[in-house]
């Protein structure tokens, strides 16, 4: 008799190994919007729909025309003519039954300007290939519905664009690539104290001697040394170098031979967890002392905050100082049973720490006046598992992003200083400056306002004139007005060389001094944020003249996807701001802004 | 349908003059009508995960000649990302599924499927392709890949790449959220070889903690997959894709699993330790594949600076990539000018046979190996090695005549040809 396997499993198999059943549901309980499907919309739901949501809607205006056939596999050459909304939604249900499709054909920023409950229905709208003023209304709009998350993508030549926008996103399963085991050996529970201590190595047989787990070996060590050293652990590099002598003096030898014992080995190299003093992750301090922990947590407050302050008082109190245990050891040299013993010891303590903060969870729902009973014991013993790596993103709108008041200057300045993305180069010989993918952001920015001022974007003919081939448009025509924009977008953000507000102290732009001339040519000066903006980069993006390539959105259609995944499984960590996809210089850069 | 209109977003990139853009890089219509004609043919190896993107981006980038091979059929767990396939293609070929599937829905494109494996194609059919994209999921495959596109590769006679001999490769590669792209340039970029080190070591849990010290449900597993199967069932080759097999070696580990007391043995766990499953999701084959095509299209067509050469990205935390330039390892066996050997010009032929043998770092890569010089067989095995055995007893100052001539090795062991530069310079006795 074998294993009865789901058929939907099989399918969802490859993924169910990443984010696990619960994270499947979510996805499968996920409604989607999606605003225009171009190939970077098309490509960002093909990924879901693979994936297995719920439901989506498309929204988009146009009709399926040659230029779609270029560069969109979400449609058909039979389709010409139909509304592409319609198109794509056909094709994409063929990429999975589960998943239900519909459509609505309309211009986006109509249904933003006139329909704004249109959006209240969905869990996440995706917006792709729209500005800037349009996005600023949409992120309002959606957080207003207290339920729909915002993802804007944008592939614009060879840059591409990403920024979630919601208030505040928490996550349990952070699923951090390294994760440090938590062992305590620096500060082992009673216990644990007590299991190590009831080993006799000098007259175990050599098989136990060489098959006791580190661990126990490694707080025999530790006891003596303390008592040896007043009480103290191993601090200085030298007491740590003794430490570890002391411990592979512990070997059996025969004929003064240390024999070969892998346990050894494996407490030498763990030797660190003894001296490494145990410390409450950053970002989770910064949860405990959140407000929404403490002064602003409320009956209505989520799930999330009643457990921080949970786990708080723990800390605060039976925990002296420590989080809950992991409860889980990695695999160690042991016998099966010496490793089982060992193992019990760790998930019982875990399990009374279990209990401790489920008590504090329980006494502070009853003072919010909460039933009792409102959170579960699964979900309290999954947040003490993953205690050490919960977190919270939260978003600043569009419009604080943006508007002069409250846009980062600084940081901006920052990003623009530092030149080139993660590791690459751009330019295509030597010598020539770096490429900024700070500057990207700024032209993107530009690019929107060059547009709101003559209705089409730079080096691009004119919108909406089905036929206007490349030639129609010298890019270099484009280019100072481009540069006039971004020298706009600088200002409004506290650079540049006509700050309308008086910019932060130290920040790159420092051209408060040069004034006048209107910005259009001048701030050109390397190593300022106004130089950052060069020529190259405003050459290359009127090059592009907004030109959506298959390659840039289908890759920004895989990083949109991965972002809305973990956007709605609530695991792994998204991007915590605007990310700028660099194609020319193969780099990717993300601005906190 | 108006070809222009078609392909207007490419030809915005591909005939307009840039700054940041690829040596020589002439914009053009000369541009797309090159990657539209025969003359461009790319080659797609494998029509999995990374395949079905690698070919709908190459098609939706002006490539019309493409040919794809994969020796795989179809399996439900590849619908959740190799969105070429169906419920009701499972069973069949991938690559022919996929061709057909390109072909029906990008007018004019022609992808030809090839539905082998890719050790049985021979060297010239590789040859005749401009580029080379690479959607595996295996080292040994790369591995071998790699050696045949390096033995295109020839020297001048300064140690210079002939331009001529390169042969572009472009290889991608995912894991759940982590992925890489890289650009080989045989001759100038580092080989696959040349960079090994990059791909860690598979772990192996040692044989004792399986047979008599297992604490973990990995442990039970692979215990009855690789010691209780071949005690019970000696003689029958235990087969992955057999879901009797696997049934086999669940119920034999979760019956050690519940005898030493251990919990955790499930089905799903024995299918992903035995067969060393992947996870695998649509998003970063989506994105790993989009770079893979976008450097196959500035090195095709120079409309953008490429990407130098390897792109290691990781997206479960934000989202972070690095490009990092590695330099060719100047000995590498696969694709370097030639391993140096200091050779006594007046040993015989077999004596420097038996040096190479003896070599630390060459001879494991050799068992009986043949050498030629240029065109010239000196000893070689097969229907030539009467004609050449009287070469072995030579002289090999007299066989090659010039110091630093770079002679071929070939071996049945080696997947491509190896290099090895003699020098005489300084007499070398054992």
């Amino acid at each position: 008799m074998g294993p009865v396997v789901d058929p939907k499993a099989k399918r969802y198999d490859r993924q169910l190994r990443i984010w696990g059943t619960h994270g499947q549901q979510r996805l499968e309980s996920c409604c989607i919007c999606l605003l225009n499907c171009g190939p970077t919309g098309s490509e960002t739901l093909k990924n879901l729909v693979l994936g297995g949501i719920a439901s989506f809607t498309i929204v988009d205006g146009q009709k399926v025309e040659a230029r779609d056939l270029g560069n969109n596999f979400l449609v058909s050459a039979s389709s010409l003519g139909e509304p592409r909304a319609k198109v794509v939604t056909e094709l994409l249900q063929e990429l999975n039954e589960s998943v239900s499709g519909s459509y609505v054909e309309e211009v986006p920023e109509v249904l933003i300007a006139d329909n704004p409950e249109f959006f209240q229905s969905f869990d996440l709208v995706i917006a792709t290939q729209m500005r800037e003023q349009d996005m600023t209304k949409l992120d309002d709009i959606c957080r207003a519905t207290g339920r729909a998350k915002l993802l804007i993508v944008r592939s614009y030549g060879l840059v591409g664009y990403l920024r979630a926008s919601l208030p505040e996103h928490r996550i349990v399963e952070s699923k951090p690539d390294s994760q440090l085991d938590d062992m305590r050996l620096n500060q082992p529970w009673p216990e644990l104290v007590a299991f190590a201590a009831s080993f006799d190595l000098a007259s175990a047989d050599d098989v136990t001697h060489a098959h006791t787990p580190y661990v126990v070996i490694l707080l025999q060590a530790a006891s003596a040394w303390r008592s040896a050293h007043g009480g103290r652990l191993p601090g200085t590099s030298a007491e740590k170098a003794a430490f570890k002598a002391s411990v592979n003096g512990m070997r059996r030898t025969a004929d003064g031979v240390p024999l070969q014992e892998e346990n050894f080995d494996e407490a030498a190299k763990a030797a660190f967890h003894v001296y490494g003093t145990y410390e409450i992750p950053k970002e989770v301090r910064g949860l405990l002392e959140d407000e929404a922990a403490g002064p602003r947590l409320r009956a209505d407050s989520d799930e999330f905050w009643v457990l921080v302050a949970a786990l708080r008082a723990f800390v605060e109190g039976e925990g002296q100082g420590t989080l809950p245990l992991e409860g889980s050891i990695p695999d160690m040299h042991a016998t099966t049973d010496l490793y089982l013993k060992l193992q019990a010891v760790y998930r019982e303590k875990a399990e009374r720490d279990t209990a401790a903060v489920e008590a504090h969870v329980r006494q502070i729902l009853g003072r919010l006046g909460r039933p009792a009973d409102s959170i579960s014991r699964e979900t309290i013993k999954l947040y003490c598992r993953h205690a050490r790596h919960l977190r919270c993103v939260r978003y600043r709108s569009l419009a604080e992003e943006c508007s002069p008041e409250t846009a980062r200057g600084e940081a901006l300045a920052a990003a623009l200083r530092a030149g080139g993305g993660s590791g690459g180069r751009g330019g295509g010989d030597l010598g020539a400056p770096p490429c900024c993918d700070g500057a990207l952001y700024v032209l993107l920015r530009a690019a929107d306002r060059f547009f709101a001022q003559t209705g089409r974007y730079p080096g691009a003919p004119a919108a909406l004139s089905p036929g206007a081939g490349a030639s129609e448009v010298d890019p270099a025509d484009d280019i100072p007005l481009l540069r006039q924009a971004a020298m706009q977008v600088l200002s409004d953000a506290g650079l540049g060389p006509n700050p309308r507000k008086s910019p932060d102290s130290g920040a790159g732009g420092g051209l408060g001094g040069l004034g006048g001339g209107g910005g259009a040519g001048g701030g050109s000066l390397p190593g300022t944020a106004a130089g950052a903006i060069n020529e190259d980069l405003l050459a290359e993006v009127c090059r592009a003249g907004a030109a959506e390539l298959h390659v840039v959105a289908a890759f920004m259609g895989g990083v949109a996807a991965q972002e809305a995944i973990k956007l709605v499984t609530r695991q792994f960590v998204p991007v915590a701001g605007t990310l700028i996809v660099n194609s020319m210089a193969a780099t990717t850069t993300v601005l906190e802004l | 349908m108006d070809d222009a209109e078609r392909w207007r977003d490419l030809d915005l990139l591909l005939t307009r003059a840039g700054r940041l853009v690829g040596p020589g890089f002439e914009p053009g219509p000369e541009l797309r009508e090159f990657l539209q004609s025969p003359d461009c043919r790319v080659l797609c190896v494998g029509a999995g995960g990374l395949g079905c993107e690698i070919l709908k981006d190459l098609a939706l980038s002006g490539v019309v000649h493409i040919d794809v091979i994969d020796m795989d059929t179809i399996d439900v767990s590849n619908l959740n990302r190799q969105f070429l396939f169906r419920m009701k293609d499972v069973g069949q070929p991938k690559a022919t599924v996929a061709a057909e599937r390109i072909n029906a829905r990008v007018p004019g494109v022609k992808v030809t499927p090839v539905f082998g494996r890719i050790e049985d194609q021979p060297a010239d059919w590789y040859r005749s392709f401009s580029l080379i994209i690479l959607g595996l999921d295996s080292l040994e495959a790369r591995r071998y890949m790699n050696s045949v596109v390096c033995g295109f590769l020839e020297y001048d006679d300064e140690g210079q790449p002939d331009q001529s001999t390169i042969k572009p490769m472009v290889d991608g590669g995912t894991e759940g959220f982590k992925g890489h792209a890289r650009v080989i340039l045989p001759g100038f970029t580092p080989c696959f070889e040349c960079t090994l080190w990059l791909f860690p070591p598979q772990t192996k849990f040692p044989l004792c903690t399986l047979a008599e010290t297992p604490r973990s449900p990995a442990h039970c597993i692979e215990y009855a997959h690789l010691i209780l199967w071949g005690q019970v069932r000696p003689g029958e080759e235990f087969d992955t894709d057999n879901e009797e097999h696997m049934k086999w070696v669940y119920e034999r580990a979760a019956e050690r699993a519940k005898q030493y007391g251990i919990q955790g043995v499930t089905f799903q766990l024995t299918q992903g330790v035995v067969k060393n499953i992947i996870p695998a999701i649509a998003s970063t084959n989506a994105i790993i594949s989009a770079q893979c095509v976008l450097e196959a299209l500035k090195t095709l067509t120079c409309f953008s600076t490429g990407l130098d050469n390897y792109m290691m990205y990781v997206g479960s935390s934000g989202l972070y990539s690095l490009t990092t330039k590695y330099d060719k390892d100047p000995a590498c066996p696969v694709c370097s000018p030639g391993v140096p050997l200091d050779v006594d010009p007046d040993a015989t032929l077999q004596q420097f046979i038996d040096q190479l043998l003896a070599d630390p770092s060459l001879g494991k890569h050799l068992s009986a190996p043949s050498v030629s010089y240029g065109s010239t067989n000196l000893y070689a095995h097969g229907i030539f090695e009467a004609d050449t055995r009287p070469n072995l007893s030579r002289r090999m100052g007299d066989l090659v005549a010039d110091d630093g001539a770079v002679l071929t090795v070939n071996d049945k062991r080696l997947r491509g040809p190896m290099r090895v530069k003699v020098r005489y310079g300084s007499a070398m006795r054992a």
